[in-house]
C-alpha cells in the first residue's frame, strides 16, 4: 500500500509512546491527563439524555444549531468581549481540533509557512503538515514564562509566514499572556499580514487573571479566528464540541470543508453544549476554585522540592525544570521507579526539552501522593 | 476572600486535610491556617464526621425521617420544643420548615424498632408535638455531596 507522503513525514506522537509506557503499569498515578477529571455537569449530560430521548438524531444546520450560535456569540460577548454574528460568523465543529484542521486546510496553500510557538500543543504542526504547508517553529523561554515575543518572532522569521497560531492558555506549559503580552505580538501580525489562528480552549481556566482574546486588540479582528469549545472549562472531552469564530469570509471558507467532511457537529452533544451554556456557569466556577486550589498546592510542592517552574496562571499544567535536563530519561525513571507518569516536555517539540508537563487535573489525594512518590524520587538521586 | 473563608471551601472538598496542605491550597502560611482553623472550630464549623456508606458495613444502621406536628401555646416557641428534641442522641438532624408540618428530623438507629420505640416514647409525647410520621430509608444514595455509587475515572493515562 502506498501511503501519502503528508502522512509518512508526521511520526506518531511522543505522548503515544508515553502512553504505552504508562498503560503497561497498573499502579500508576497519572499526571499526564490532558483532560478534565470531572465528568460534564449533570445538566449538560441530562440535556444530551434528552435530545435522544425526544429523538433529535438528525443533522443539524452545517455551522450548527442556530440557538446554539446564539448562545455562543452572547457567552463569548459577556466574557470575552468578542463580538460575532450568528449567522455568519461561527461555525460549530467537532472540537477545536477539527475547527483547527478546517482553518490550516482553508488558509494555508503548498509551501505556506505558519508560524507555531514552540513548545506547542501537538496538533499544530501536523495539521500544517496535511494541509501542504511548512512550520516555522517560534521559540518560547521559560525566562519570558513561556509567553511569546516579538523578538521571538523575528528570530525566526515569522515575517514570512502566511499565519500564526496562538494557544493561551498554554498547553504544555500552563502560560497566559495578559493584554500587553499580545500587544506587540499583534502589532507584528498587522506589520506583516498575518492571520492569527487563536486557539482559546482553556480561556475559562485562569487563576488570578482574566483572559484577554487577541481579537480584541485593534485591527485584529479582521485577521483573526478564535477556537473556542466545551471540553476544558465543562469538562466535555468525549462529546467533541468546539466552535470557531471569525470574519465572514473566514468562516466561509472553513465551513467549505466542514460541510462536505462533517456535515455537522454531533447533534447530542451540542444539545449539551447549549444546555452547558445556559446554566452551567456555577459548575464551571467551581471546576476552576478546585482547579485554582491544586495548582497552588503543586507550585508551592515544587518549590519546597527545589524544582524550578514559573507560576503557571492557566489551564491545568505546570511546567517545571527536571534537574539535569534530560526530560525523557527523568520521566521514564520517574514512572518507572515511582509509577508517577508525567509526560516530558520535549513530546511537545524540541523547546520543551528539560521540563516536564505535569497535570493537576487530578483529585487532590492523587497529586499529594504523587508529590509525596517525586520527592523520594529526588531523594534517591 | 478572607482566610477564613479560603480554608473553609478546601475543608469542604475534604476536612481532613492537614494544615500544611491546606496551606499549599490557599497560598496562606501555616500560622494564618491555623489561626484560621481556631476561629472556625470557635464559630461555624460545628464539628467534622466521616461520609458513611452504611451499606459497606457489617452493623445494623436504620435511618428514619420523622414529621412532626407543633402546637404551640403562650409560653412556648419552637425553639423551645427543637431544643429538647435536638438533645436526643438518636436525632441526626433537625430542622424547622416551611410547608405542611412543622419540624422534620432525621432519625439513626441500630434498628427499625428502636426507631420506632424512640419516637413514641421521647418525640410523642413532648406536650407540644400533635403528631408524627415516620418514614424509613430503603436506600440511601447520595450523603453530605458523597454518591455513593461512585464511577470509577475512566479516562486514559496520558492524552494530549
Amino acid at each position: 500500500m502506498k501511503r501519502a507522503e503528508r502522512v509518512e513525514s508526521v511520526g506518531p506522537s511522543g505522548i503515544r509512546r508515553f502512553f504505552e509506557l504508562a498503560e503497561a503499569r497498573d499502579d500508576v498515578i497519572s499526571l499526564g491527563v490532558g483532560e478534565p477529571d470531572f465528568s460534564a455537569p449533570w445538566p449538560a449530560r441530562q440535556a444530551a439524555i434528552e435530545a435522544l430521548e425526544r429523538g433529535h438524531t438528525s443533522y443539524t444546520a452545517n455551522r450548527g444549531m442556530a440557538e446554539l450560535r446564539t448562545a455562543i456569540c452572547e457567552h463569548v460577548d459577556r466574557r470575552y468581549d468578542l463580538s460575532y454574528d450568528r449567522d455568519e460568523e461561527v461555525v460549530v465543529t467537532a472540537g477545536v481540533s477539527e475547527a483547527v484542521d478546517l482553518a490550516l486546510r482553508a488558509f494555508v496553500d503548498p509551501g505556506d509557512a505558519v508560524a507555531v510557538p514552540q513548545p506547542s500543543y501537538i496538533c499544530y504542526e501536523p495539521g500544517v503538515t496535511f494541509a501542504g504547508g511548512d512550520v516555522c517553529r517560534v521559540q518560547t523561554h521559560r525566562e519570558d514564562d513561556f509567553r511569546l515575543t516579538r523578538e521571538a518572532l523575528s528570530a525566526a522569521g515569522a515575517d514570512e509566514a502566511v499565519a500564526l497560531v496562538l494557544c493561551y492558555p498554554n498547553n504544555p506549559t500552563g502560560a497566559v499572556m495578559t493584554r500587553a503580552d499580545l500587544e506587540p505580538v499583534a502589532a507584528f501580525a498587522r506589520e506583516h499580514d498575518l492571520l492569527v489562528l487563536s486557539d482559546e480552549i482553556y480561556a475559562d481556566l485562569t487563576y488570578g487573571h482574566d483572559h484577554v482574546s487577541i481579537a480584541t486588540l485593534p485591527g485584529m479582528r479582521e485577521r483573526t479566528v478564535v477556537f473556542n469549545g466545551f471540553s476544558k472549562a465543562y469538562a466535555m472531552t468525549g462529546l467533541r464540541l468546539g466552535y470557531a469564530l471569525g470574519p465572514p469570509e473566514a468562516i466561509e471558507a472553513m465551513n467549505r470543508i466542514h460541510q462536505y467532511s462533517l456535515l455537522s457537529a454531533p447533534t447530542t452533544a451540542q444539545h449539551a453544549a447549549l444546555e452547558a451554556l445556559d446554566s452551567c456557569d456555577d459548575a464551571v466556577t467551581e471546576m476552576v476554585e478546585a482547579y485554582d486550589r491544586r495548582r497552588r498546592y503543586l507550585l508551592t510542592r515544587f518549590e519546597e522540592l527545589g524544582l524550578d517552574c514559573f507560576e503557571a496562571r492557566g489551564a491545568f499544567y505546570a511546567f517545571p525544570a527536571v534537574p539535569g535536563g534530560d526530560s525523557e530519561a527523568f520521566a521514564e525513571a520517574l514512572l518507572d521507579e515511582q509509577g508517577v507518569a508525567a509526560v516530558p516536555g520535549d513530546a511537545f517539540g524540541p523547546a520543551g526539552e528539560g521540563h516536564l508537563r505535569v497535570s493537576y487535573a487530578t483529585g487532590m489525594e492523587q497529586l499529594r501522593e504523587a508529590t509525596a512518590r517525586l520527592e523520594r524520587f529526588l531523594a534517591d538521586r | 476572600m478572607t482566610d477564613e473563608q479560603a480554608v473553609l471551601d478546601c475543608l469542604l472538598d475534604n476536612a481532613r486535610y492537614e494544615t500544611d496542605d491546606l496551606a499549599r491550597m490557599t497560598g496562606l502560611d501555616e500560622d494564618a491556617v491555623a489561626a484560621a482553623l481556631d476561629r472556625l472550630e470557635a464559630g461555624p464549623v460545628a464539628g467534622y464526621r466521616p461520609v458513611v456508606d452504611w451499606d459497606r458495613i457489617d452493623r445494623e444502621h436504620v435511618v428514619a425521617v420523622v414529621e412532626c406536628d407543633v402546637e404551640l401555646d403562650r409560653e412556648t416557641s419552637y425553639d423551645d420544643v427543637a431544643r429538647r428534641l435536638a438533645r436526643f442522641d438518636e436525632v441526626a438532624t433537625l430542622r424547622l420548615i416551611s410547608g405542611e408540618f412543622d419540624f422534620l428530623l432525621t432519625v439513626e438507629g441500630e434498628s427499625m424498632q428502636e426507631i420506632a420505640r424512640f419516637v413514641a416514647d421521647r418525640v410523642a409525647p413532648v406536650p407540644e408535638i400533635t403528631g408524627t410520621v415516620t418514614h424509613y430509608a430503603m436506600e440511601t444514595y447520595k450523603e453530605a455531596g458523597e454518591e455513593f455509587d461512585r464511577d470509577d475515572d475512566d479516562r486514559r493515562s496520558v492524552t494530549p
